[in-house]
């Protein structure tokens, strides 16, 4: 199946002569329309090990969670001063954020941060493995689906594709983006090229010869990405507004997506993740601005306020939404830590997101409400929150393909 | 149905543009290709390819005349063979490989451990030149806590420099070739080294130790941050052994089998840890029983620390009950148990529910560690041991069994169908094809129950099979990272004097040595390392070593022909 599909991909850009075209109008091509029919973007970012959702939206409302969680529980909103560091930023009068995240707390006041609680997969897996699987390849109990759910939802292109149409930053290309459409992934813009100018021709010579179909489409789209990204990455990249992004891999990556939106060379779809939410152990230290989870939060509030910061108006054209492959166990474990649990939180953040409100309903965390009796139930499919993001912000009509066998449930968040 | 019309599309285009490829776009790695056997000459390469980290010139002329049936033999009796003197001369000065943990923590201590030696809390290591450095690190840091700065003995201090050295030595330092700065440091006393080491800035530090000695590279390392000679040690000694090692199918089984019982050096104690865990828990069992290996992992101080079994606490543990006040550890720890069934043994599917996960981390609890964070031992901890009855996959383990409860669930495990097929199924993944025949997993399974789960039994029904000397077997496999890197090494004949710049290459391309988070290890399977990043990092990799420009590594330009051989297609796959 991946030979055939990879196959077809490598046909398609074989019939519309990738490669050949000179630069500027590859580039006039795959911009078509700037401006006034600008496409829209679709970031994605990916919560690797299971975030603790219930301590990173905090539930001060809910008695219950004060019980479960003697040690860990991140305590209600203060108003002194001196404890306001260590305690739940208020949202609502129910839910709050963890401390860490306060960076987020504007732009949800602003009403351009929508939260989604009790949110995420119905498989009713605990394998980090399994449901991150079934996250990224949007089909949950079926690990027979090769292609990601963001490279369904890329569609078929209309004219010539941007060769980095679909672009995750990071070593590999994440599942999320497999597929039939091309997809990139890119360590860094900057050092992608081949660095000998007569190799990347032999380079490119061998790959074409090659007589493995799934190679030398790769090899196709590397080398189509590296001329098309040889003109921005001569320059050197100064955000905007002085956005300030954490120094740690989620900063990086969402700095080159900045970069890539604004020297729009036709990006529609970005992936990035952010890993180590697996707090079995010391997820909170002896505050709640203390501790492995306290630490990773101030990373990705941080990197996400600095995002927005940075695409200032070009934000009007891009959503991002987050996600984790499920949420942890409602009581606390004995390590001041959190075992696997069930549904978690989502993020999503733009400038056509109707945000400044929690949505889905709060299942309550008392006992006979647990899943399972231990982890918070879920209450609405993430599939819900993607699909209404790729449909109403990214504009593709048809889900029945993205999220085959399920038909998403829109919020209004967008 | 838009699919479908691009594929009646693609069919279209396939057979007018690639008349050739249309053939491959209908055959699929089916039971024809397990099947059709490859040539003579190809099954030493399918040898060489799967059971060393790449051929070297001259190796399949060798595996010829040896004859390839005894070459097999041999290579799954490592003992049997001698190892190659080089790579022990290069291994010799990595003296953190053959030390146990504790000592490793004296003689390569942390920012932390530098201040309980300081405090008299932890004797200094016996030998007297670490010892003298160490105190020089102690030293440093009581400085500097004077100055109401925290002790950072790993830092260097840029002014220092200008307090250790005359303005003319620091120019000689500064300035010159590589060698001339070389010889003005070595002009020094032995003491005064290390002081100008320790004040050295980075930059300044890194082209002294490309061109120095491995002597006084070790005392750079060490001076520099004692902490990270440990995992340097590590990651180093790992590339050398792949691409010297005689004892290749060894080599090859410690990977798979590390990963396979994945930890994370960087997390915590593991950093002292892990060293002895690859050592002593998974090499010695590498071709022996499956049970062994699993009761070493499991009693291992690097897999209790990091799948966090050391903390769990039983329920019903008497710590639990008495509630020891200032004792926070009062509760049962899942991590352990649910990895141990998903990921070491029966597999995702092997038909095992929350219930049991839950089961078997009660009868996990009390196996713990004495002082993880001084390179401490295995210790069963009654008081925090469950010691109620506990019902594991159908089985009654009764209540009072104590240490001997983690055993039985070990029994029960390796033995269960569920782990000879998945442990069948890896191997084979590893070995073989991504998508193994079933019939071919099915047999290796019937090997592992038949024998009690005697791995080398397993390898010799796979290596006997006619699936792995197939068409749909031969090339079809992507090289990972690692593979990649220490297979173009190989196969250009290079000399390897320090590995610190393949440790980095292998990280570049996806797969940082010993630091993958996550308990799942890196992936099996070819897909995870076809991708665009990926290819541009092989590339530039091939050019960098054809030309002999990865620091420490010289290769013979003869041996490949083209500066592009090693970045080809072809050069991609084993």
């Amino acid at each position: 199946m991946t030979n055939r599909r990879v196959f077809l991909r490598n046909s398609a850009l074989a019939m519309v002569g990738a490669g050949t075209a000179p630069l500027w109008l590859q580039r006039a091509l795959c911009a078509a329309g700037t401006r006034t029919g600008r496409k829209k973007i679709l970031v994605a970012i990916f919560q690797r090990g299971a975030a603790d959702g219930l301590n990173v939206v905090v539930p001060h409302g809910e008695q219950a969670y004060y019980a479960l969680r003697p040690t860990i529980a991140i305590p209600r909103p203060s108003l002194t001063i001196d404890r306001r560091d260590d305690s739940a930023i208020n949202l609502d009068g129910f839910f709050g954020l963890h401390p860490s995240l306060a960076p987020l707390k504007p732009l949800f006041d602003q009403q351009h941060l929508a939260i989604i609680d009790a949110v995420g997969s119905p498989d009713p897996t605990r394998s980090h493995f399994d449901a991150q699987d079934y996250m990224e390849s949007g089909t949950p109990g079926l690990k027979a689906t090769e292609s990601g759910w963001m490279n369904r939802a890329l569609g078929k292109p209309v004219g010539k594709p941007s060769p980095v149409r679909a672009v995750a930053l990071g070593p590999t290309l994440p599942r999320t983006l497999r597929g039939g459409q091309s997809a990139v992934s890119i360590q860094s813009i900057g050092a992608f090229q081949v660095r000998d100018q007569q190799a990347a021709m032999e380079f490119q010579h061998m790959y074409e010869a090659s007589k493995d179909p799934v190679m030398q489409a790769t090899a196709r789209e590397t080398f189509e990405a590296m001329s098309m990204l040889q003109s921005i990455q001569r320059q050197a990249y100064t955000p905007a507004a002085g956005a300030d992004y954490p120094r740690a891999p989620l900063g990086e990556s969402l700095k080159q997506i900045a970069q890539l939106i604004k020297s729009d060379v036709g990006m529609e779809m970005a992936f990035a993740d952010i890993t180590n939410w697996d707090h079995h152990v010391n997820e909170v230290g002896q505050k709640a601005s203390e501790g492995q989870l306290a630490v990773l939060l101030r990373t990705f509030g941080q990197a996400l306020s600095a995002f927005w910061t940075d695409m200032g108006d070009r934000m009007e054209d891009v959503a991002v939404v987050t996600m984790s492959e499920f949420g942890r166990t409602a009581r606390e474990n004995g390590n001041r830590g959190t075992d696997h649990g069930h549904a978690n939180c989502m993020f999503a953040m733009g400038g056509d997101i109707r945000g400044g409100k929690v949505y889905g309903k709060w299942p309550g965390l008392e006992r006979e409400q647990l899943y399972e009796g231990r982890d918070l139930a879920l209450t609405t499919d993430f599939r819900d929150v993607l699909g209404e993001l790729v449909s109403r912000h990214t504009g593709n009509p048809s889900l029945a393909g993205v999220f085959p066998g399920y038909d998403p449930k829109f919020l209004g968040l967008v | 149905m838009r699919r479908k019309a691009l594929w009646g599309l693609g069919v279209l285009v396939v057979l007018a543009a690639y008349p050739g490829m249309a053939v491959y776009a209908t055959k699929t790695a089916d039971s024809a290709s397990f099947s059709k056997q490859i040539s003579k000459d190809d099954r030493i390469l399918q040898a060489l390819n799967r059971l060393t980290f790449g051929a070297r010139p001259g190796d399949a002329a060798q595996v010829k005349a040896m004859g390839l049936k005894k070459w097999i033999d041999r290579q799954l009796h490592p003992d049997r063979i001698p190892e190659n003197a080089t790579l022990l001369e290069k291994l010799k000065p990595f003296d953190s490989l053959t030390m146990a943990a504790d000592e490793m923590v004296r003689n390569y201590p942390a920012p932390q451990i530098v201040r309980q030696m300081a405090a008299g809390q932890i004797p200094f290591p016996t030998d007297p030149d670490r010892r003298m450095m160490i105190q020089k690190l102690v030293k440093r840091a009581e400085t500097k806590q004077g100055d109401g700065v925290p002790p950072l003995p790993n830092a260097p201090n840029p002014q220092a420099l200008a307090a250790v050295l005359t303005p003319p030595e620091i120019r000689a330092l500064r300035t010159g070739t590589p060698q001339d700065r070389l010889a003005a440091l070595e002009a020094m006393p032995h003491e005064k080294q290390d002081d100008v080491i320790g004040a050295l800035p980075q930059q300044m530090r890194q082209a002294l130790f490309v061109a120095a000695p491995m002597e006084l590279r070790r005392r750079i390392e060490l001076t520099a941050g004692p902490a990270q000679v440990v995992s340097r040690d590590l990651q180093e000694s790992k590339i050398l052994r792949a691409v010297y090692s005689n004892r290749q199918l060894d080599e090859v089984l410690a990977d798979f089998w590390f990963n396979h019982f994945n930890v994370f050096m960087d997390k915590g104690a593991d950093r002292y840890l892990t060293t002895e865990y690859e050592r002593d828990s998974i090499r010695p069992h590498v071709l022996g029983r499956f049970r062994d290996l699993l009761e070493a992992t499991a009693k291992s101080p690097a897999m209790l620390f990091y799948l966090d079994n050391w903390q769990s606490v039983g329920p019903n543990a008497p710590q639990a009950l008495r509630g020891v006040p200032n004792v926070q550890r009062r509760g049962l720890n899942e991590n352990y148990g649910r990895e141990l069934l998903e990921l070491h043994t029966l597999g995702v599917e092997g038909g095992y529910t929350q219930k049991d996960v839950t089961e078997v981390a009660r009868c996990f609890t009390g196996w713990s560690i004495d002082q993880p964070q001084r390179g401490g031992s295995f210790r069963f901890a009654p008081r925090l041991h469950d010691n109620g009855e506990k019902i594991v996959l159908g089985v009654k383990i009764p209540a009072g069994g104590g240490e001997r409860d983690g055993e039985k669930v070990l029994d029960i495990v390796a033995h269960h169908p569920s782990t000879a097929h998945f442990i069948s199924t890896k191997l084979a993944q590893r070995f073989v094809a991504d998508d193994p025949p079933a019939a071919l997993v099915e047999r290796m399974a019937q090997t592992f129950l038949k024998t009690d789960g005697d791995l080398r039994a397993v390898m010799q029904t796979m290596l006997e099979s006619k699936e792995f000397w197939s068409e749909g077997a031969y090339r079809s496999k992507m090289k990972s990272p690692l593979e990649v890197v220490v297979s173009a090494v190989r196969a250009s004949n290079g000399n390897v004097d320090f590995a610190t710049a393949l440790v980095r290459q292998v990280a570049e391309l996806g797969e940082p040595l010993y630091r993958k988070q996550e308990p799942t290890g890196y992936s099996n399977s070819s897909r995870e390392w076809m991708n665009t990043a990926g290819l541009m990092a092989r590339m530039n990799f091939a050019l960098q070593l054809s030309g002999n420009k990865v620091p420490g590594v010289m290769v013979d330009k003869a041996a490949n022909g083209a500066d592009t051989a090693l970045g080809s297609p072809e050069f991609q796959k084993r």
